[in-house]
């Protein structure tokens, strides 16, 4: 840009003025890194055990499997749509393992599989109803919802006669579940749940997918506009059920570790996490309108709904006080985010 | 043989439900030509070109292609065939980048298996590259199509139409929305595209607007072809009469000349 050549001087004057502010507003996750940094300084400079290995051990565990979602549900929003079935699925996958194997004596690599199968089926049929009927997620996905929980529920009492299944670790090879799904490391004397590693992998593979390949392209364009989308040639329909089925994928993984990790599944797993990934996905800067959000960003939301839990507990206070801050935060990134996106889209009507 | 028509438009018909949007409408398209699609609000101009572009099936009649005849099942179809659309509503993502609006669709690729991606230098350069080209000095590829301006939108879609439509530009009333001097930018763009052998198909409603690019005149009243013309047979002045319809525009004409003489305020 060093070019003696005379060209209007406007453009260069406006790149300056507009382009620098604009870039770094425009980072979805922007907000949320903000966040975290002022949640962590606050509970840190109340308690000294937060800011502890052990502390930090503890509140990056709750941090970890509401990542791993988070992500998945954050990709999902990016594409323009909830999924309100996506905690009962983790309950879903949980139960299905667990009662064919303990119950069914079905092996336990094919108990996965089936269990894996069938929330991908669920994935793939919320995201054809979705598609085909062009309706919102919305009302489709509560429906599932509704329907699984009345599943997880009768199908458990009707098997167990309990609302729980027990004795999981008494499976063939628990121990290799074990140490993939619920082992421990161990980092300046803490021991840190090896589910932190996933939500990590997951947060990069979901941005990477996100911003380095065509899918991640689709996945903005089908939230963003999904006509024009259709009339550019993008898969749209392709795209919405792929990213239901990521969410089922990632429910599958939250449920084996959580049944791994407990060694038994309540039949109420799962039920009301749903609007928390939405929580965290928003609070991690994903537009509720669709086409705008990161997997980054989402990752952040956790780790702050992790802090903030853990956080008020080591402060002293009422753990009634999380659910107030959490909406707090919410309302906060949902407003943020509001303007972000009318910065980003009317400037120029 | 070069005298082939790049695409011919054959007696099509299109329905929804009762209305006949489209009643036996047939024109050419040459390359390196501009057929200008002309015509009143609800005409058929918009239910012409996604016929052309593969959105809608006609219901009668047929498109052929080089001369051999061709269905289009799919916008998907009608790019893989060459046929480019710039839709009125530009089919932009507003809060989107630029470069990935660019190559939305057709993302070029590197990389292997389960590491193949979007190969993000290259679009972004190939952006730069072809906006320049086309004379358009946009900022930054990396700004949301949003921020633009209605002119600049229009531009940065006529630039992707060019660089992968190669063949065939649709171009549904790109200048519809704009004030005169952006209208020029983009009326600019058209001859550009059509000087680089590109058939083009300019839908407007603005007689002055096609008169000075347009090669052919189609003229679409209420679904029905008013005629087919050529630009030698026709006057500027004949255009727009038979756009709004001799006589109405006569009775208008009257009507509005008698106003002023009763209105008392400015
Ligand atoms: N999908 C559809 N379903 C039903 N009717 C339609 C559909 N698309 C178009 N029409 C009707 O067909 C007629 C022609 O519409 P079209 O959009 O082609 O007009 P147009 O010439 O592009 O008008 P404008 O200048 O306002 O863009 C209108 O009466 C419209 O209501
Ligand atoms: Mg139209």
């Amino acid at each position: 840009m060093s070019t003696g050549t005379v060209t209007s001087a406007g453009p260069d004057e406006r790149l300056a003025r507009v382009g620098l502010l604009k870039r770094v507003l425009l980072k979805p996750e922007l907000g949320a890194l903000i966040g975290a940094v002022l949640v962590f300084g606050f509970f840190a400079a109340l308690s000294d055990v937060f800011r502890s290995a052990s502390g930090i051990a503890n509140w990056l565990d709750p941090a970890s499997t509401l990542g791993i979602m988070a992500v998945a549900v954050a990709l999902l929003m990016i594409g323009g749509h909830f999924d309100l079935s996506a905690g009962v699925q983790t309950g879903t996958a949980a139960i299905t393992s667990g009662l064919l194997t303990t119950y069914y004596g079905v092996n336990t690599w094919a108990a996965l599989a089936i269990s894996l199968a069938l929330v991908l089926a669920i994935g793939f049929v919320n995201g054809y109803l979705v598609v085909r009927t062009g309706l919102p997620s919305f009302i489709i996905t509560l429906g599932t919802f509704l329907m699984l929980q009345g599943l997880n529920l009768g199908i458990t009492k009707l098997v167990t006669n309990t609302v729980q299944i027990n004795n999981f670790n008494r499976i063939l090879g628990y121990d290799v579940l074990h140490a993939v799904f619920a082992s421990e490391f161990t980092i300046a004397g803490a021991s840190f749940q090896i589910a932190i590693l996933w939500w990590v992998i997951a947060t990069i593979l979901g941005s990477w997918l996100l911003l380095r390949t065509r899918f991640g392209n689709w996945i903005f364009a089908t939230g963003g506009d999904a006509n024009a989308s259709r009339n550019v040639g993008v898969p749209v329909a392709r795209t919405t059920i792929s990213l239901f089925m990521i969410t089922s994928f990632a429910a599958w993984f939250v449920g084996t570790t959580q049944i791994v990790r407990l060694t038994s599944i309540q039949a109420q797993a799962g039920f009301g996490q749903e609007l928390i990934y939405i929580v965290a996905a928003v609070i991690g800067g994903c537009l509720l309108t669709g086409g705008f959000g990161s997997a980054v960003g989402a990752a952040v939301g956790a780790l702050i709904f992790g802090m903030t839990s853990q956080g008020i507990v080591y402060a002293g206070w009422d753990a009634d006080w999380f659910k107030f801050f959490l909406g707090a935060m919410l309302l906060l990134a949902v407003l943020a985010n509001q303007y972000i996106r009318r910065f980003a889209e009317l400037s120029r009507r | 043989m070069t005298d082939e028509p790049l695409l011919e438009i054959r007696n099509v018909t299109k329905r929804f439900g009762s209305v006949i949007s489209l009643g036996g409408v047939s024109t050419t398209v040459r390359a390196g030509q501009v057929t200008c699609v002309l015509g009143d609000n609800g005409a058929g101009k918009s239910t012409l070109i996604k016929i052309l572009s593969g959105v809608h099936q006609p219901d009668e009649g047929e498109l052929l292609l080089d001369g051999r005849p061709v269905r289009l099942g799919s916008p998907r179809e009608a790019l893989d065939a060459g046929i480019a659309t710039v839709y009125q509503d530009l089919a932009m993502v507003p809060l989107m980048a630029i470069w990935r609006n660019f190559f939305l669709g057709s993302e070029p690729t590197k990389g292997w298996g389960p590491f193949r991606r979007f190969d993000r230098a290259t679009a972004i350069e190939t952006t730069r590259r072809e906006l320049l080209d086309m004379g358009i000095d946009i900022r930054d590829p990396d700004q949301p199509v949003g921020t633009l301006s209605g002119g600049e939108r229009q531009s940065v879609a006529i630039a992707r139409a060019v660089h992968f439509g190669a063949r065939l530009l649709i171009l549904d009333e790109p200048t519809s929305a704009l004030g005169v001097k952006q209208a020029g930018v983009v009326l600019r763009y058209i001859a550009r595209a059509r000087d680089r052998g590109l058939g083009v198909v300019f839908i407007t409603h603005n007689p002055h607007h096609a008169f000075p690019v347009g090669d052919r005149f189609l003229l679409l009243n209420r679904g029905k072809s008013l005629g087919d013309f050529a630009k030698g047979e026709l006057s500027p002045t004949e255009l727009t009469r038979m756009m709004a319809g001799g006589a109405e525009l006569d009775q208008l004409a009257h009507e509005l000349q008698r106003e002023p003489t009763e209105k008392a305020p400015q």
